[in-house]
């Protein structure tokens, strides 16, 4: 079977799971939410109107507005843009400290293999949010700073992941012909183990993502993230919580799409898992 | 038992000096160290702060004196002296505040423990069954709720729509006129929902993990060798299923010390509990540097901790650890 058989094979075993396509269908509609925005919401996410302070859900403001009397529903279509965004950069920053530290260290083994697993477990006894809060406590909040220490403090699990499997390719027999023909390590490493770990990557991508967005808007939510007047999901909740005597609709409607968007990935991810390794159906 | 214990302490030992290896590194992070700190960015870094940082953190000496003197200070629990207005000593303010945060988690590991495991069990003796599906669509759903999200809509439904639970804070205003019972009950109808949302992501995942340590282990060959000798079911699930299935759930448990500690920044902070987790998130946000530092380190050392009693725990109920067998 070529590899392209067996791709195809996964894409279809992904098909045909309805959890895995519903989630994939609201991430798709949160993406297309993102790009744009101004169809789905005529208002401008930040024109203040004090007259409409606090106004509940009704026909000119679907989902109200906010304690500056902004549209909400605008404001949370604009918002999806950098939720959406955050969890992406920052899984991929993650992703690709992880990739480099687990192939290495699986790879090579002995001292390097013990330096950074070593530096993983350094890094596990940090609980991640208090680690986060204190480097931006330091170097201040922005959109760029909290993808890049959502990142650099999220890569332990995809390192602990790609070294194990690592660990067991390279005593493959394909690795052991690369080998014999002369091939150096970086190219062993690159074109023959890399690729061979990508499914599981792919599994635990799309799981982080969903992670990462539930980090940024617990930051934002506690005015440590994406600052305002720019929307994010999390910020929007921190007026719901102000006014959590008033406005239900400011507390409900951004979680439920950061809730909506989290479930989406992780339907998704359970899916490919499933689809690429049919054995772990179930478990 | 002792020497393995021994050993597992020794074996930290490394782990703690790169705990404090990274957070000097962070501390070091803002462009120009510890002092140099924008002061668009840090209104507070005036110029007082600068020197007493500068006191304190020995600027004028090569990083490996700074590092040796800060290290030394850390293992005195001296952190320095709060950037607050009362400037009081960070440990000191640190200590009162660490036995809310730990009765809470405390309290809220007991809950993961007790909902979680009968949980887990249930639904893998009765594998596809309803209920079955229901946990586990339930659990699933679980992971993607945001904590702050369901604390605010609990707090709309118990605080505002039914009035039944307060709020905000560990006690009423009245607190101190109620006999000694209804100081009690006051003191738990405000800890229902903190200790509930502290447990809520523990109880999804260990549930879940402990379903399928449960499945794993249902089918070895000893359970098959249990049932075959006619044993009743109870004894099978019970005596011989669930004790090996629980091991993995201790570690676990003690793992989760780092997220517990994470989760206690935000309900604290949203139920304006004056707990650890509530004393960070000031600090962060009025960027008093020493009491950061020392939420820090003392959360890493914490979660070692963690680590080292959740091994130990599982070398008392597993025998073959801590003598060194396997298999």
């Amino acid at each position: 079977m070529s590899a392209n058989s067996i791709f195809k094979d996964s894409i279809r075993r992904l098909s045909r799971n309805p959890l895995a396509v519903a989630g994939g269908a609201v991430i798709l509609l949160f993406f297309v939410l993102a790009l744009f925005p101004s169809v789905f919401s005529s208002h401008d996410p930040n024109r203040i109107d004090i007259l409409k302070i606090l106004t509940p859900p009704s026909e000119s403001h679907p989902l109200g507005t906010d304690d500056l009397g902004r549209d909400v529903l605008a404001r949370m279509v604009f918002g999806a843009r950098i939720s959406l965004s955050v969890g992406f950069v920052a899984e991929s920053i993650a992703i690709g400290i992880g990739l480099l530290i687990g192939l290495l260290a699986g790879y090579y083994g002995g001292r390097v293999d013990s330096a950074l697993m070593r530096f993983v477990d350094i890094m596990l006894c940090f609980p991640t949010f208090f680690l986060i809060l204190a480097v931006i406590a330091f170097i201040g909040p922005s959109i760029w700073n909290i993808m890049f220490i959502i990142g650099v403090t999220g890569w332990m699990g995809v390192a602990r992941l790609v070294r194990a499997e690592t660990l067991s390719l390279k005593e493959r027999d394909f690795v052991a012909a690369a080998r014999a023909q002369g091939a150096g390590d970086a190219r062993i490493i690159f074109r023959h183990v890399l690729p061979n770990t990508l499914a599981p990557i792919l599994v635990a991508a799309t799981l982080g993502v969903a992670g990462a967005i539930l980090v940024e808007s617990g930051l934002s939510f506690l005015g440590i993230g994406v600052q305002p007047p720019t929307p994010s999901w999390g910020n929007i909740l921190t007026a719901g919580k102000d006014n959590i005597e008033f406005a239900w609709w400011l507390s409900v409607y951004p979680g439920l799409a950061i809730f909506l968007t989290v479930l989406g990935y992780n339907l998704l991810g359970e899916g490919i898992r499933d689809a690429v390794d049919p054995r772990l159906k179930g478990r | 038992m002792l020497r393995y214990v021994l050993r597992r302490v020794l074996v930290s030992i490394p782990l703690l000096v790169g705990i404090s290896l990274i957070t000097f590194g962070v501390i070091n992070m803002a462009p120009g160290g510890p002092i140099g700190i924008s002061s668009d960015l840090n209104p507070k870094a005036t110029a007082e702060y600068r020197e007493r940082l500068k006191a304190y953190y020995g600027l004028d000496q090569p990083l490996y004196v700074q590092y040796g003197r800060w290290l030394g200070r850390m293992a005195v629990l001296d952190f320095g002296d709060s950037f607050s207005p009362d400037g009081r000593k960070v440990w000191d303010k640190i200590r009162e505040r660490i036995p809310v945060t730990l009765s809470i988690n405390v309290l809220s590991m007991a809950m993961i423990f007790l909902i979680a495991v009968p949980l887990g069990i249930y639904s893998a003796v009765r594998k596809g069954s309803l209920f079955d599906r229901i946990t586990t669509v339930t659990v699933f759903t679980g992971f993607a709720v945001p904590t702050f999200w369901l604390a605010l809509l609990l707090m709309i439904l118990f605080g505002v729509h039914l009035g039944w639970l307060p709020i905000s804070g560990l006690v009423s205003l009245e607190h101190d006129s109620l006999s000694l019972a209804g100081r009690i009950g006051d003191r738990a109808r405000h800890l229902v929902l903190p200790i509930f949302l502290a447990a809520f992501g523990g109880l999804a995942g260990i549930s879940r993990y402990m379903r399928s340590n449960m499945l794993e282990v249902i089918r070895q060959d000893y359970i098959a060798t249990a049932r075959a000798k006619g044993l009743p079911e109870g004894t099978v699930v019970f005596r011989h299923a669930m004790r090996n299935a629980l091991l993995p759930v201790i570690t676990i448990l003690g793992l989760s010390v780092p997220d517990l500690l994470g989760g206690s920044v935000i309900f604290e902070t949203i139920f304006s509990i004056p707990g650890m987790g509530q004393l960070f998130y000031q600090g962060v946000m009025s960027r008093d540097y020493p009491l950061i530092m020392g939420i820090l380190t003392i959360a890493a050392f914490l979660t070692l901790l963690g680590n080292i009693l959740a091994d130990v725990g599982y070398a008392l109920a597993d025998p073959r650890i801590s003598t060194g067998r396997t298999g």
